[in-house]
């Protein structure tokens, strides 16, 4: 990461053009982001965690071999060697080489299933094993050892922690903070060992237990190291730099090492006796020496540790001095043991400055507190009334009330080295108004992500300084988010487009906000849609898909997939009495081709006719619920995913929403049905089912979200009513789930608050929604067939009966298809 | 393809394209005369109609007549199905590309029909 942020600023740095950039990595995968290594296990890609794009190097000329580590430096010639015997000459060399799993001297650690928490290729030796495991220990009770715990729980583990010292997390965490903390993770099933020193790890080849220094003994079938960092020094050892007695080589205050052309930074750099282990300091280090590279003079001085993190879902932070050892202080400490929070302030003897802190399961005040800490500024004497207070509503509103009080200078990314001023500069003068565009231009929060909620709030107040309100609104006809309009449509009883029209908006609508009010309506209360056609988007206009030549097409449910030989013959006489091209749809169903549109009522005549529905492939809504073969015929599925996808697609079948939904049910964790790429999926699992929520396929591929796991049929159920009511009553239209839950402020934690923890108490009021749109269901074909007047609609003239005569077809591989359009040349 | 774009010239003539009720209220329908397609629109929130070629020139569909109505700034106007190109009903330029023109027609309603003022 440090290599790649190095890169980076020196790129940035360097305008004359004046370097060459050459990269070596031991690793086969680019630079990726170590600090949420864990995301790997709920379901992040290598290429997820890439920290860039796969032509990145090559567009930015930079010469970049992976899988090929330098073995060997002749600092006199200035000439490095290569494992696969590249030989360059450098004018200078700068090691970001890192570091390694911490292994300690205990017999033992080298037997099979033991393994350690470093890089992708330990994780992925982790995964594979951890399939056949049932207990698992982790070493270390530190930030990396719980890390790994997380990733542990994540397999479905039973995870024990073990630590040497009698607390969790030492350097950060004080014995009442660990103690806090030890008793959140047991509540969360973590079996937590302090004050245990491991003597040996037993078993012939396979591990089978530990064995510690009291003679007590722990049985666990698999084993991972995380006792800490070695810096990776061995390469500057061999060519004779200087390096510290328990490793790291010695840099000076321009990160130099002992010999001036060769540079070393992040985690294998030792600068006065000590490793910096966290990103930011590294990222700093990277800054310095592209500054020096490139003619400006900048000092490494010692970096602040402080780090806030969110373990297993719960807040711990720590930051200045935090255990009151460097000062002399006084100390205000806040203890709820009800809600397991714990937090420590360490104020100077006049109570006038904060010097250090610790937070544990309540870090919302910690961005504040922190700036408060580092800018020196004056405490107010009721420091309980405004620190120590638990903010039950918004976590991030402590920070938001503060933002103004910070001065220009006061850092707020310390990963990207980003001020207040910075951000402030880019909403005034580059007109950014959101997250995003404040991580392009500035790159503030992309590192740790700790700093993201107070970024948010410098926008919002930068942009009302400027006295620009933060509201999005349907459009010129309606000043209302969808939101809005959703619940003022319900309260109102307003059941047309007009009423809303003339009730709560302006002119004459367009096609922006008709499809929008009518997909309100549609989900406020599952009308027929077609008494209002004139506001439904094209194909809900004619509940068919329009296509090219002005055609339909024709997709009736098949639900989860499942199709009698009957009904599959029945598909295939009317495909060919109407002469329609056929096509198996990726959601399992089949798509009817090249019907003209005074034909789509005799279709789905028969197709009724036939036991079938209407397959909604027109609409903003469910579509289809696809399902592997399940337990009925596959002989790894663990439950009847068929049986429940059919459920589940007739539950929701016709159910109108801000935009499609997809689902899809797997029987194992082999994940056949690709349920993790779809609105929400479910997968079987040995105790029930774990449900996943807002994947995307489509241009921006999104991996779902776990909402719960190992669930009941009913309690799937009961989640999905809720998750599907709260995305159709708060998204913006046109949004996917996915996208929806990106702009969701306290994304995926937040939302199983409010789905499963039923946070906001309207669990109960989101079902009986739901009941109400599914209660009011119907085939819309069947009700469009039996109605003379809408039927009269389906006519390409109204003045004559004969088809559009300009729609012609061609043939390829036996079938028909469209003439293919003509694209205007001049206009 | 018919090339459908008409000529100005003085032999003109009211054509009866069909009854008010074929046109359902802020939509429109298509209608043959000879061998050409004219969307007819009923702009009821306004109540006015409008008359244009059935054909968006986008993309050469016959498919003008199933768009959407609507309004920008006063002005109304169509949105294609196909591509949502939007066009001005009243001078058939096109609002988002003006590479695009459309052809608009004379309307009148008389006695419960919708007639078509077009060359002969």
């Amino acid at each position: 990461m440090v290599g790649h942020k190095f890169c980076e600023k020196l790129l940035a740095k360097d305008i004359k053009n004046e370097f060459e950039i050459i990269v070596f990595g031991e690793e086969t995968h680019r630079a990726y982001d170590r600090v949420h290594l864990t995301e790997y296990f709920s379901g992040k890609s290598v290429e997820d965690l890439s920290l860039s794009a796969p032509d990145w190097y090559a567009s930015n000329q930079i010469k970049l071999y992976l899988d090929d580590a330098v073995i060997e430096i002749d600092k006199f010639k200035r000439v490095i060697t290569s494992a696969g015997g590249i030989e360059l000459t450098y004018d200078f060399l700068v090691l970001a080489t890192g570091s390694a799993a911490f292994v300690p001297t205990v017999p033992g650690t080298d037997k099979f299933g033991v393994f350690v928490y470093r890089t992708i290729d330990d994780l992925e030796l982790i995964t594979s094993f951890a399939y056949k495991a049932k207990k698992a220990a982790v070493i270390g009770g530190g930030l990396l050892g719980l890390e790994a715990a997380k990733a542990m729980m994540d397999l479905d583990l039973e995870t024990h922690v073990v630590e040497f010292a009698d607390r969790l997390m030492p350097r950060q965490l004080d014995e009442s903070g660990s103690e806090f903390l030890k008793s959140k993770l047991e509540h969360l099933g973590i079996k937590v060992h302090l004050h245990k020193n491991t003597s040996s790890i037993s078993g012939k080849e396979k591990v089978d237990g530990l064995e510690f220094k009291d003679n007590s003994q722990l049985e666990v079938d698999m084993v991972v190291i995380s006792a800490g960092i070695k810096p990776r020094d061995e390469l500057a050892k061999e060519c004779g730099l200087r390096t510290g007695p328990r490793g790291g080589i010695i840099v000076n205050n321009k990160l130099q090492t002992s010999d001036p052309c060769i540079y070393a930074i992040g985690e294998c750099a030792l600068f006065q006796g000590m490793i910096y282990g966290l990103v930011a300091p590294g990222y700093e280090m990277a800054d310095i020496v592209a500054s020096q590279l490139t003619g400006t003079d900048k000092e490494f001085t010692d970096f602040d540790m402080s780090t806030k993190l969110k373990l297993l879902g719960v807040d711990v932070a720590s930051f200045g001095d935090a255990m009151g050892m460097d000062n002399e202080c006084k100390t205000v400490v806040f203890e709820d043991k009800i809600r397991g929070i714990y937090k420590r302030l360490n104020v100077s003897m006049d109570g006038k400055f904060l010097l250090g802190g610790i937070l544990v399961g309540d870090a919302s005040a910690y961005n504040m507190l922190l700036q408060t800490y580092k800018n020196s500024m004056l405490l107010p004497s009721d420091i309980e009334e405004i620190f120590m207070k638990v903010d039950r509503t918004n976590g991030n509103k402590n920070a938001g009330a503060g933002v103004s009080a910070l001065p220009d200078s006061a850092l707020i990314c310390s990963c990207e080295s980003v001020s207040k001023g910075a951000i402030c500069c880019a909403v005034k003068d580059y007109g950014i108004t959101d997250l995003n565009g404040i991580k392009k231009v500035t790159k503030a929060g992309t590192g740790c992500g700790g700093c993201i909620p107070m970024v948010k709030d410098i926008i919002n107040e930068a942009l009302k300084q400027q006295g620009k309100s933060v509201k999005t609104i349907i459009c010129a006809h309606f000043e209302y988010s969808r939101q809005e309009l959703f619940d003022l449509i319900k309260v109102h009883a307003i059941k047309t487009f007009d009423e809303a029209l003339d009730k709560f908006g302006q002119g004459a609508g367009c096609e922006v906000c008709k499809p929008a009010l009518a997909s309100i309506l549609a989900s406020a209360w599952n009308d027929f849609i077609l008494k209002q056609a004139t506001i439904q988007d094209t194909n809900d206009r004619y509940l068919a898909n329009i296509q090219k030549g002005g055609t339909y097409s024709v997709v009736p449910r098949i639900p989860a997939g499942e199709i009698t030989p009957e009904k599959l013959i029945v598909i295939g006489q009317i495909a060919q009495k109407y002469n329609l091209y056929c096509k198996i749809t990726g959601g399992q169903r089949i798509d009817m081709f090249g019907a003209h549109i005074h034909e789509l009522p005799y279709i789905w005549e028969e197709l009724i006719a036939a036991g079938f529905e209407s397959g909604h492939a027109y609409g903003k809504s469910v579509r289809t619920v696809k399902s592997c073969v399940g337990s009925t015929w596959c002989r790894f599925g663990l439950h009847d995913s068929v049986g429940f996808a059919i459920e589940i697609e007739n539950r929701y079948k016709g159910l109108r929403s801000p935009h499609k939904l997809k689902s899809a049910v797997s029987g194992c964790v082999r994940e056949c049905a690709e349920a993790q790429s779809k609105d929400f999926g479910l997968i079987a699992t040995e105790k029930g089912w774990n449900l996943f929520v807002c994947g995307n396929g489509g241009s921006k591929p999104q991996h779902a979200q776990l909402l719960a796991s190992d669930i009941d049929e009913k309690l799937c159920i009961k989640y999905i009513d809720r998750f599907l009511m709260f995305y159709i009553k708060t998204a913006e239209p046109l949004t996917r789930t996915s996208t929806w839950l990106n702009k969701l402020e306290g994304g995926i934690e937040y939302l199983k608050e409010v789905i499963v923890d039923d946070s906001l108490s309207i669990g109960e009021k989101l079902e009986q929604e739901m009941q109400l749109l599914i209660d009011a269901y119907q085939c819309e074909w069947k009700e469009t067939v039996n109605n003379p007047e809408i039927r009269k609609r389906f006519s390409h003239f109204v003045n004559s009966s004969e088809p559009d005569p300009t729609i012609k077809f061609r043939e390829e591989r036996g079938q028909k298809l469209p003439e293919d359009w003509k694209i205007a040349v001049d206009g | 393809m018919e090339n459908i774009t008409l000529q100005e010239t003085e032999n003109l003539k009211w054509f009866k394209a069909c009854n008010i009720e074929d046109i359902p209220a802020d939509g429109g329908a298509c209608v043959k005369y000879k061998d050409l397609q004219i969307a007819i629109f009923h702009f009821a929130r306004r109540g006015k109609w409008f008359a244009t070629q059935n054909l968006c020139p986008h993309r050469f569909q016959m498919a003008l007549s199933r768009g959407m109505l609507g309004e920008v700034d006063g002005e109304p106007k169509l949105a294609c199905p196909f591509h949502k190109k939007t066009f001005s009903l009243e001078t058939g330029k096109c609002l988002d590309d003006e590479e695009y023109l459309i052809e608009t027609y004379p309307v009148k309603i008389e006695a419960g029909a919708v007639y078509i003022e077009i060359e002969q």
